[in-house]
């Protein structure tokens, strides 16, 4: 949260694997003779991944503050905010596009939301006296349900969802010197922006914010001054909801959504907000650029069919020199 | 004369059921045959995956369930032994196999033997430096290292030029085992073999549990901590359980490759490692005949939710599969933590409550 006292990225070691990442790609690139305009190109695509990687990784944290759990459903939400934008913006209302496409992604939205809050309570709320192993897995269990429903509800073919601006399936593009960039883009760096602002803006100035933050504090002592927990888990899962479905909502124009899209992109928020030591909102967002930024770079010089490889390599790399992880006093015997 | 424990008396049924079944499927005595006399239920194909996974998830089970660390990537090394038996066995001039070599009836086998040796030992090294994470983060690496298996596989490997994975499509032509001149094939052969390794592999389990590692896993699962103050060299014993898992696993996948005949990368995704670990908790995770009763029940319920739910939703089919994984595996687990096993036996430990989340 913003007020977290620990550094944003976990630790000083960050700051020696990640530079060394970078330079052992950026010379390993220099084998295709890539120049400053393929870097530029590669650090801009990146940010855009990268942004995109924050909001799911900030629903990753919201929920493990408050509850102490990943949430391994987070994909799911990612999945469902496309796909029910493009259900709904797919009717024939009489409706101005621009409007009709705006009023789907809302319901989305809050659709998401109400899934979020229902896998609270009906999966997540029930087990909350299991072990940890148990948890893990009826967390995955609601994902693969989740997928699977979709698959039954869209089946397994891509969908479009058509670019914000020109309210088609082509982009309009731009350059600025050699580097392009999409339109689209700019859209997804505003809305992470602007969602950013509004969760700090919730968790600072907001009585219900300042509940949540104390569950994450200490569960136990925001109970005895009257904080309702439950509630505050319900209202973290419907939070990183939300947050999943408008990352998927505004990459949707990118990447041609299907069913099964939010494992891999569920994993990347993962590793973007372990990287920020998962507890920390401005860690997560250095995280998810920086992994935005490695991945496309890696992507580049390796094939691009190894591009959703990276996320893992990073994780165990990470994992490898915080061998616990990086929140302090997190859950101790893997039972 | 000294009576058997329960376990062996367990092991013989099995034992005996399986060769009736291998008896009755080669003979037909007087037309009958197993899915007659299942109403289609069933078949030596459901009861051949059935063994294949049962050898699986006897490692599964010792990693979760004895030595309580999660895997959500175990399908990966599954599709490494498939793959290794594919590709060794078809793709022998891609990589420079003579022809008299691939052509000996022994090579498939030595291959099967190599995959699991390779497979094993590349776990022991991934597993010393995973397993020293925990909870959470173990879930995400394991699942992490099935997805980047996965990709391995679909991408040739990174090598596109030898084409050594067929890439979406995988390999076909793998050809069936025989033992010198004998071909275990048709099916009812096939199914024998299989069992045999199914049951050899649930001997091994139970014998693996009652050693000093099995105690040791244990001890671990409890408390790793207290553990080693005991002298327990947990780090080692994790990637040694590890280790087996995968052997097991890869074990498995060369069986089903020679089995199926073709094998494609979507086998062994991250889907088919929730698969397992639904069979694994279906079956009771913390016990070794969980395993094949996981592996059946599972399959047996894929098998109705395919054939007679169709007739009552029509135009469904696999879709329907996964969410009634998702949905089963978090009632299972609510439910039912101690699985199959705990209902049919009982002496195993319950689940460590844990700290609530909420």
């Amino acid at each position: 949260m913003p007020s977290s006292r620990r550094s944003p990225l976990a630790g000083q070691w960050l700051g020696g694997v990640v530079p060394l990442l970078a330079v052992g790609l950026v010379l390993w690139g220099r084998r295709h003779g890539f120049g400053p305009t393929e870097y530029l190109q590669f650090l801009v695509d990146g940010l855009q991944a990268g942004a995109i990687y924050t909001l799911v990784a900030l629903g990753f944290v919201v929920v493990h503050r408050v509850t102490g759990i990943i949430n391994f459903a987070q994909g799911a939400f990612v999945m469902l905010g496309p796909m029910v934008t493009i259900t709904i913006y797919g009717r024939d209302w009489p409706l101005p596009p621009a409007a009709r496409l705006l009023l789907a992604a809302a319901v989305a939205v809050g659709l998401t939301a109400v899934v979020g809050v229902a896998v609270y309570r009906l999966a997540v709320h029930p087990a909350r006296g299991a072990s940890l192993l148990t948890k893990i897995m009826i967390t995955v269990g609601v994902y693969v349900a989740l997928q699977g429903m979709a698959l039954l509800l869209w089946g397994p073919r891509s969908y479009v969802l058509p670019a914000f601006s020109t309210l088609q399936m082509a982009d309009r593009t731009f350059a600025l010197g050699d580097v392009l960039f999409k339109v689209q883009s700019l859209w997804i760096w505003a809305t992470t922006g602007v969602a950013v602002a509004l969760l700090t803006l919730f968790f600072e100035r907001t009585m219900l914010g300042k509940a949540m933050r104390a569950c994450a504090a200490d569960r136990l002592a925001a109970r005895l001054v009257g904080v309702r927990v439950d509630a505050m888990a319900a209202v973290a899962f419907a939070l990183a909801a939300v947050l999943g479905a408008v990352a998927g909502i505004v990459v949707g124009p990118l990447t041609r959504p299907t069913y099964d899209m939010g494992l891999e992109i569920g994993l990347k928020g993962f590793v973007a907000a372990v990287m920020g030591g998962l507890v920390s909102f401005q860690g997560a967002v250095v995280g998810a650029l920086l992994l935005g930024v490695l991945e496309t770079l890696w992507a580049g010089v390796t094939l691009a069919g190894f591009r959703d490889l990276f996320a893992f390599v990073v994780l165990i790399l990470l994992l490898l020199v915080r061998p616990h992880g990086f929140a302090g006093g997190e859950e101790g015997e893997g039972s | 004369m000294k009576r058997l424990s329960s376990s062996t008396r367990a092991f013989l049924l099995a034992a005996a059921l399986m060769v009736a079944i291998g008896w009755l499927e080669g003979a037909r005595p007087g037309g009958l045959s197993l899915p007659r006399l299942t109403a289609g239920l069933v078949t030596l194909d459901l009861l051949i995956r059935a063994g294949v996974f049962t050898i699986i998830l006897v490692g599964l089970n010792l990693l979760m369930g004895y030595a309580g660390q999660v895997s959500l990537g175990q399908a990966a090394f599954y599709g490494m032994g498939a793959f290794f038996s594919a590709i060794l066995t078809v793709k022998t001039r891609n990589v420079g196999i003579p022809p008299a070599l691939a052509g000996a009836w022994w090579w498939p086998w030595l291959v099967m033997g190599l995959g699991a040796v390779m497979v094993g030992g590349l776990a022991y090294l991934i597993g010393w430096v995973i397993l020293r994470l925990r909870g959470h983060y173990l879930a995400m690496a394991t699942l992490g290292l099935g997805i980047a298996v996965f990709i391995v596989l679909r991408e040739n490997l990174g090598l596109p030029r030898l084409d050594l994975t067929g890439g979406f499509d995988g390999v076909v032509g793998i050809p069936r085992l025989r033992v010198g001149a004998y071909p275990l094939w048709p099916v009812h052969r096939y199914f024998l073999l299989v069992w045999a390794v199914a049951l050899a592999t649930v001997a091994l389990g139970l014998n693996i549990v009652d050693s000093r590692l099995g105690r040791a896993l244990r001890a671990i699962h409890h408390s790793q901590l207290a553990a080693e103050t005991l002298g327990v060299d947990a780090p080692r014993y994790k990637a040694q359980i590890f280790a087996t898992s995968a052997a097991l696993a890869s074990l498995a996948g060369s069986l089903y490759a020679h089995f199926q005949a073709a094998v494609v990368p979507a086998t062994f995704g991250f889907v088919p490692s929730l698969e397992l670990v639904l069979m694994s908790a279906v079956g009771g995770m913390a016990s070794i005949w969980g395993a094949p009763l996981g592996a059946l029940a599972v399959l047996l319920l894929e098998e109705l939710l395919r054939t007679r739910l169709r007739l009552i939703l029509p135009g469904t089919g696999g879709e329907l599969e996964a969410v009634a994984f998702g949905l089963l595996l978090i009632l299972v687990l609510l439910f039912w933590p101690r699985g199959l096993a705990g209902r049919v036996s009982g002496p195993l430990r319950r689940p460590t409550p844990a700290r609530g989340a909420g």
